[in-house]
């Protein structure tokens, strides 16, 4: 497109060959109306998004909130080796990788599977009820859900109800589910689950869609059944799909989310439920320790970004079409 | 493209043609409908139930084995939320938010959008690889804080509008609906002599509302979601609150409540308890929910739009 315009536009002024500075002013002033509808936006953009990424400074100084830029005392690394030696941070690393790599297995094996079960309903309407109920979920906040799991899960809720019930405990032995740190990830996972099951479905089912049917009706004539077809043929169908959104997931390994571990965390199960993100908060604007604060979140965005590249990467290199 | 992925992916009928014959199949689809069934089950159940708690009197909530229905129904819990003069600004400012910040973002993803989709725009590439490096890279969560205060937005309005105008997945899913709007229109606009926001505002913009809906329907969702930007920012002026807060709020108080979930706001008189935080908690919980609850069944084919536009692109 450039070359284009350079050619068209050089002819016009033979004698001084103009520089590429010129010509590209000369261009901004003819698409003005262009420039008026998107440079607004992105001084925006740079005002929140890049400025920000400056503030990154703060984890290699001595940071001094009453003091200005040039005043602070810089001290190189030294953030970086007292997070890596606080028990605290490295907690919350195994938490936040726990949580995701639970995410990540579960969330697959679940959308998939459901996937792959809505396809074989054949009553339309069903499946669209089906659909329509599973995606619910997903369209409450995590504050909701929250709401609705500590209800659930309450000395009086619905679970210990069951354990009564089917005789596990006594009237008075009620367990408190969020009080019990080590199950923590288990009930993180389930409420995952819970929240995004259908609405991960969607693209999958998009993928099954565009299976050439003559398959399936060439494998039926070979007398394959349902589960013989789900596995030879839908499976394999979606397989590039699967792989891809399983690379780039990888890509957010220590983007275990907030929401549903601060909402559901307490003092109880922090010893599990507090990650990276929680650590970050905890440190940075409850205990005004912004340096450390920043040096952990700085850690947590370059490595998600190493690792999103390379998954990115690795995606191109397998023939397939990445995200974005 | 967007049309065909997804009507297809939400309305299949019948990929086989004939209908399952052996006792195989039909033992098969018994076991998958009762599955699906029992799945509905399990996922609408906490709502239910919650709904069901809401409206129960409180004293006998207490004593559990609440399921699906009330087992005494009271409406005291909702007349307590509705009584305070809170929920009221909460529910103001939740809408506002909602309104403004969707109008807000879809008119201005749609104008970068098209800037961005027009082959002869010189900065088009800068404006694109912009946008798209802020999708890896983000100064996180204490740098943005003191952004925020040295913008002097803390404990303003403003907070809830202002950091999210653009999302960088809506601008690419937007682009991509313009590019494949057929160039003959977009010429025929430039042939009338319209400059490039004409255009964009009588053509490209009434061409894109498919799309624009799908925009608009994410940011919405996320607007009147959000809690954690009242928690972070503005947590110290309740006229700021929103339906969101105000129940995180609730629930971070229950949240280390154990089985005395009883003494509460019964103001002394043991006897008749009114409320308690296990049914205020319930009851917030439901009124929080209940306009997306309401809303989401009729919108859901845009949503699903935007989820395979952006996803299984190519």
């Amino acid at each position: 497109m450039e070359n284009k315009a350079a050619l068209a536009a050089s002819p016009q002024t033979p004698a001084n060959k103009p520089n590429g500075l010129t010509l590209i002013i000369k261009r901004l002033i003819q698409q003005r109306t262009l420039v008026l509808m998107s440079v607004p936006f992105v001084i925006w953009l740079f005002v929140f998004k890049y400025v920000p990424v400056w503030g990154w400074t703060i984890a290699f100084q001595d940071y001094q909130p009453s003091l200005s830029f040039k005043e602070q005392e810089w001290v190189g690394f030294h953030h970086f080796q007292s997070l890596f030696s606080e028990d605290r941070f490295l907690i919350s690393l195994r938490n936040t990788l726990a949580m995701s790599g639970i995410n990540l297995v579960l969330g697959f094996v679940t959308a998939v599977s459901l996937a792959l079960l809505l396809n074989e309903v054949r009553k339309v309407a069903f499946k669209r009820v089906v659909q329509t109920v599973s995606y619910l979920p997903h369209f409450i906040s995590w504050v909701v859900a929250a709401g609705i799991i500590q209800t659930m899960l309450a000395p009086d809720g619905i679970f210990n109800e069951l354990l009564k019930t089917f005789g596990f405990i006594e009237k008075g032995q009620e367990i408190l589910f969020l009080g019990k740190a080590e199950w923590f990830w288990g009930i993180f996972g389930a409420s995952s689950v819970w929240k995004d099951v259908g609405w991960n479905t969607i693209v999958y089912l998009a993928a099954i869609s565009s299976i050439d049917p003559a398959q399936y009706e060439a494998a039926e004539m070979d007398g394959a059944g349902r589960l013989r077809r789900m596995w030879f043929i839908t499976l394999p169908g979606i397989k590039p799909v699967i792989i891809v959104l399983l690379i780039m997931n990888i890509g957010y390994l220590l983007e275990s989310g907030f929401e549903p571990q601060y909402l559901l965390g307490n003092g109880m199960n922090a010893e599990y439920s507090e990650n990276i993100d929680i650590f970050v908060l905890k440190y940075g604007l409850q205990q005004f320790n912004f340096p450390l604060a920043t040096a952990a979140g700085m850690f947590k965005t370059v490595v998600s970004f190493v690792l999103l590249f390379s998954a990115n990467h690795i995606a191109k290199r397998l023939g397939q079409d990445r995200l974005f | 493209m967007a049309n065909s992925t997804s009507t297809t992916s939400t309305t299949q009928p019948g990929r086989y043609s004939r209908r399952g014959s052996s006792a195989g199949d039909r033992v098969f689809d018994i076991v998958n409908y009762i599955f699906l069934t029992c799945l509905m089950i399990v996922t609408l159940y906490p709502f239910l139930n919650t709904l069901a708690v809401s409206l129960n009197a409180a004293s006998d909530s207490i004593k559990g084995g609440i399921h699906l229905w009330p087992r005494v129904f009271s409406a005291e819990n909702y007349k307590f939320v509705f009584n305070e003069a809170t929920i009221y600004n909460a529910t103001f400012i939740s809408v506002l938010r909602t309104v403004l910040g969707t109008v807000v973002t879809v008119f201005a993803s749609a104008m970068v959008a098209y800037t961005i989709s027009r082959p002869e725009y010189v900065l088009r590439k800068f404006i694109t690889i912009a946008f798209i490096i802020t999708m890896y890279i983000n100064g996180g969560l204490i740098p943005n804080y003191l952004l925020i205060r040295d913008l002097g937005l803390i404990n303003s309005f403003w907070v809830y509008i202002w950091p999210g105008v653009i999302g960088v997945f809506n601008l690419i899913i937007i682009r991509s609906f313009i590019e494949q709007l057929p160039e003959s229109v977009i010429e025929s606009g430039r042939i009338d002599g319209a400059g490039d926001f004409r255009t964009f505002f009588n053509i490209v913009f009434p061409l894109c509302l498919p799309v624009l809906a799908t925009v608009a329907l994410f940011t919405a969702v996320y607007q009147w979601n959000s809690w954690f930007d009242v928690f972070l920012y503005n947590s110290s002026n309740v006229k700021l609150s929103t339906l969101q807060y105000e129940l995180q709020k609730i629930l971070q108080n229950s949240n280390t409540t154990s089985s005395a979930e009883t003494a509460f706001a019964n103001s002394g008189s043991g006897a008749s308890i009114k409320v308690s935080p296990l049914s205020i908690r319930a009851t917030m919980t439901i009124v929080a929910a209940v306009p997306m609850i309401i809303v989401y069944p009729f919108l859901q084919k845009y949503f699903v739009k935007g989820m395979t536009v952006g996803g299984v692109k190519g």
